[in-house]
């Protein structure tokens, strides 16, 4: 949990606590479920919320090294749908060519590279055109939504059986009783905290983020890095998409959709400015559990009605916006 | 000094003010007679900008008193406006979106019931600009006229308050001969009919052809304030540079005969505001420091942008080590050896909220540093920069925008050299930095002449140039205006730079460059 890369010295007590304020609230939450069910500390219960997270934690680990660079991508959810549904159309047509395995993992690195060609695209409109961000991808999300739609033909694009039978581990399976999706998240979280932390990328997005024309002046590749982060999106939804796959075996055209404000939100959560220059992945990973857990207290007790998650999520994102906001003040 | 009688005209007592730590005016005491026009001359930062604002009522003295016609100026702009004070800003404030006669009237419309009368605000704007012997018409779109006519509806904005005082910060700057000719008899018209005018400007020669009265400003205070009639140009320009610099440079050393490293010819930057570079040529060569003079906005900044790749540029022929090729981009020319300086120090040079060792490794990093981060060699080599730069704080995780300008600047000096480039390109390399620090940054690019590199001190000081350069090219309106060489005894004078970048030389004496 090191923010050593442009977090300096001389910071007071209050900022510190400021920036550890979403792990507080997060184990707040935790005892606050505790307290008020009996089964929200069961094994199963944990690891289902953190298996539920999973697909979304993804995205947004994604998201974090976009917004971290002072950009934005609104088209993921739009973008998890078109590439679930391009996977499975390809699986599908290559399991006439081959083992139901074999089409799996093809279609796995196919939907991984869609992926990763879509925020290409996103990221070329931004960083060449000269386009917003916001308009780009909202944009893009018009776009990738209505593919889904013409090509599920407004119905479902779903998974021949002897691929579900393959691939089911990859949402259901686990191991040494942790489930493959949290596995990937936890690494794939791991990765991203250090990429950010650690590596020249991370510190060149945050750069970039904190003021693009010193980085410019300092001869950081400017373009090529705020095009990578959006390459990192697109890698990332693919890969949350080789999760969702199996889960469900079938997209429709309502798959994903608002996935990328649920991202959003963590990441803001999370810690990381909405404005850029400050991003952290394991803030990300806090605000996405605080998303989940959310949702689950609300699911178990009955104090609320779980319909009300929404508007306890929306609360959470204020409130975390309101706290950034004295942070940058003070 | 001349005060007005109590009462009468503008009356300016101990003006004080503080920005931050730093004080910009220190006990300014002046007086404005109606149907005077009193030039304000200074450098950039002498305080010239902060007395309109404080006058004009966009901001309060920290402490002192203004009086307008005996009435205490408020810091309200309606309000001082209303007492006939008007102040035209180097900014425009103008609505694109809009026509020339609505842009005129911004604010004070006429007619009646809230309708606005339209033909009569089109007649009244179409006067206005007539006596400006301006062509713009009145229904023309604000967005599609060029900046010289965005000045002269500013001016005819101005005039329209019908003000008994006028404030103009640089009006000139943007205008051409036939405009800036209209506004002198305009302004004549104006003082004539009993109105007072204060104006800043950097041209000397405008100072003298409409000026009643010259007022220079020096670090917060007045160092001049007499009659035009009484002082020449020579005069103006001292009392405006005015210290003793002498002690603050190494003697220079004349550098080894040697083959250029850089050469340009026919290079030409365009620019989105002001006259674009224009064939533009010059040479660099190892050893050499170049001084690059000109008035801010004649396009020094621009054109040396323009060479490393850091704005579009194109040149008739770019040559390297002896290598013709076409212009560097920005990360190309860092790769080759080229090392940019910017003037802007808070906004282009510094990761202001990021930690001193952050930021000295920043450009090192980008250029050559591996995938990961070396958080030992960084520490390790921001120390020794520390002492090389003397970059004097407690901590080098304490923010870059927490240190004072000099240290500041000395961090960013450390940043820009530390991939060892072999040529040098310093924009205001000065700015903001206290007399201590700035002789060691001379005595710093001094020795990188010393060590065989070519150097580019671009700056508006011009006893640093004087100081510091081997040559001495001088910018003016987009064009090098002229090159000179100091002599073998003795130095240039500021005189002989100011003529050329004050465009009072007929092209006949121009040297050519070299």
């Amino acid at each position: 949990m090191s923010d050593a890369t442009l977090a300096p010295a001389g910071i007071s007590a209050r900022q510190r606590i400021g920036q550890l304020g979403p792990l507080i609230a997060l184990i707040l939450l935790v005892i606050l479920g505790a307290v008020s069910s009996d089964t929200f500390l069961t094994s199963e219960n944990v690891l289902n919320v953190l298996t539920r997270s999973s697909i979304i934690g993804i995205i947004a680990i994604g998201a974090t090294f976009v917004i971290t660079a002072r950009g934005l991508d609104l088209s993921v959810g739009a973008m998890a749908a078109l590439v679930a549904g391009l996977g499975i159309m390809g699986m599908n047509w290559l399991l006439a060519y081959m083992s139901p395995m074999a089409a799996l993992v093809t279609g796995m690195t196919l939907a991984l590279l869609i992926g990763m060609l879509a925020g290409l695209v996103n990221g070329s409109l931004v960083v060449f055109a000269r386009i917003e961000a916001f308009i780009v991808t909202l944009g893009t999300m018009g776009i990738m939504r209505s593919l889904v739609t013409w090509m599920s033909d407004g119905g479902s694009i779903s998974l021949d059986f002897a691929l579900r039978d393959v691939g089911r581990g990859l949402y259901y399976g686990a191991v040494l009783g942790i489930p493959v999706p949290v596995i990937i998240f936890a690494v794939l979280a791991a990765l991203g905290e250090f990429v950010m932390t650690r590596m020249r990328f991370g510190r060149h997005v945050t750069a970039i983020g904190s003021n693009p024309d010193v980085s410019r002046y300092s001869a950081i590749p400017v373009n090529g890095v705020r095009l990578a982060t959006y390459v990192l999106q697109g890698a990332c939804v693919g890969l949350a998409t080789l999760i969702y796959v199996p889960r469900l075996g079938a997209v429709t055209p309502s798959t994903g959709i608002l996935w990328e404000l649920e991202a959003i939100a963590a990441v803001i959560i999370g810690g990381t400015a909405l404005a850029g220059g400050y991003g952290r992945v394991w803030g990300t990973v806090v605000g996405v559990l605080i998303l989940g857990l959310v949702a689950n207290i609300l699911n178990l007790t009955s104090y609320f009605s779980p319909h009300l998650n929404g508007a306890f999520q929306g609360t959470i994102i204020v409130i975390a916006v309101l706290l950034q906001r004295r942070r940058g003040n003070t | 000094m001349q005060h007005s009688a109590s009462g009468s005209g503008l009356e300016i007592r101990g003006v004080t003010h503080f920005y931050g730590p730093n004080r910009v005016l220190a006990g300014i005491d002046l007086g404005v007679r109606p149907g005077e026009v009193v030039a304000l001359a200074g450098e950039n930062g002498a305080g010239k900008s902060t007395l309109m604002r404080i006058i004009g009522g966009y901001q309060a003295p920290g402490s002192g008193t203004v009086h307008w016609q005996g009435a205490a100026v408020p810091a309200d702009l309606h309000r001082t406006e209303s007492m006939g004070i008007t102040l035209v800003h180097q900014e425009f404030a103008l609505i694109p979106d809009m026509n020339v006669a609505e842009n005129i009237h911004l604010g004070r419309e006429p007619g009646r019931f809230g309708v606005v009368d339209r033909r009569k605000m089109r007649d009244q704007a179409a006067a206005a600009l007539r006596l400006l012997r301006s062509a713009i018409h009145p229904e023309a779109q604000m967005r599609d006229l060029p900046v010289a006519s965005w000045q002269v509806v500013e001016l005819a904005k101005a005039f329209g308050t019908a003000p008994g005082l006028l404030l103009m910060d640089e009006p000139t700057a943007v205008l051409g001969r036939e405009e800036t000719a209209a506004l002198f008899d305009r302004i004549r018209a104006f003082r004539a009919a009993g109105g007072a005018v204060i104006f800043t400007s950097h041209r000397l020669d405008e100072v003298r052809e409409i000026a009643d009265r010259v007022t220079v400003l020096r670090d917060g205070l007045i160092t001049m304030d007499r009659p035009t009639a009484e002082v020449s140009e020579h005069d103006i320009a001292t009392a405006m540079v005015g210290r003793e610099m002498s002690d603050l440079f190494v003697p220079r050393v004349a550098p080894a005969a040697a083959a250029p490293v850089l050469e340009v010819t026919g290079l030409n930057v365009p620019r989105e505001i002001g006259a674009p570079v224009k064939d533009a040529g010059f040479a660099l060569h190892p050893g050499e420091i170049l001084g690059v003079a000109g008035l801010v906005g004649s396009g020094r900044t621009e054109m040396f942008e323009g060479l490393v790749g850091l704005r579009p540029a194109q040149a008739a022929r770019f040559t390297l080590r002896g290598e013709t090729r076409p212009l560097p981009r920005s990360r190309e020319a860092w790769a080759k050896g080229i090392a940019y300086l910017t003037e802007d120090r808070k906004s282009r040079g510094l990761l202001l909220e990021a930690s001193q060792i952050l930021n000295a490794d920043l450009t090192l990093g980008a250029l050559s540093g591996g995938p990961l981060l070396d958080p030992g060699g960084e520490r390790a080599r921001y120390a020794k920069a520390r002492e090389t730069f003397d970059i004097r704080s407690a901590n080098p995780l304490i923010p870059a925008g927490r240190l004072s300008g000099g240290n500041q600047q000395k961090l960013l000096l450390a940043k820009t050299l530390a991939s060892n480039p072999g040529i040098v390109i310093l924009d205001e390399p000065t700015r903001g930095v206290d007399i201590g620090a700035k002789a060691q940054i001379y005595r710093l690019i001094a020795s990188l002449a010393a060590e065989g590199r070519a150097v580019v001190v671009i700056s508006s000081e011009l006893p640093e140039l004087i100081g510091l350069a081997h040559r001495i090219i001088v910018m003016d309106r987009g064009s090098i205006a002229g090159v000179i060489r100091q002599p073998e005894t003795g130095q240039v004078t500021e005189a002989e730079i100011l003529r050329l970048g004050l465009g009072l030389t007929p092209a006949s004496e121009k040297e050519i460059p070299a």
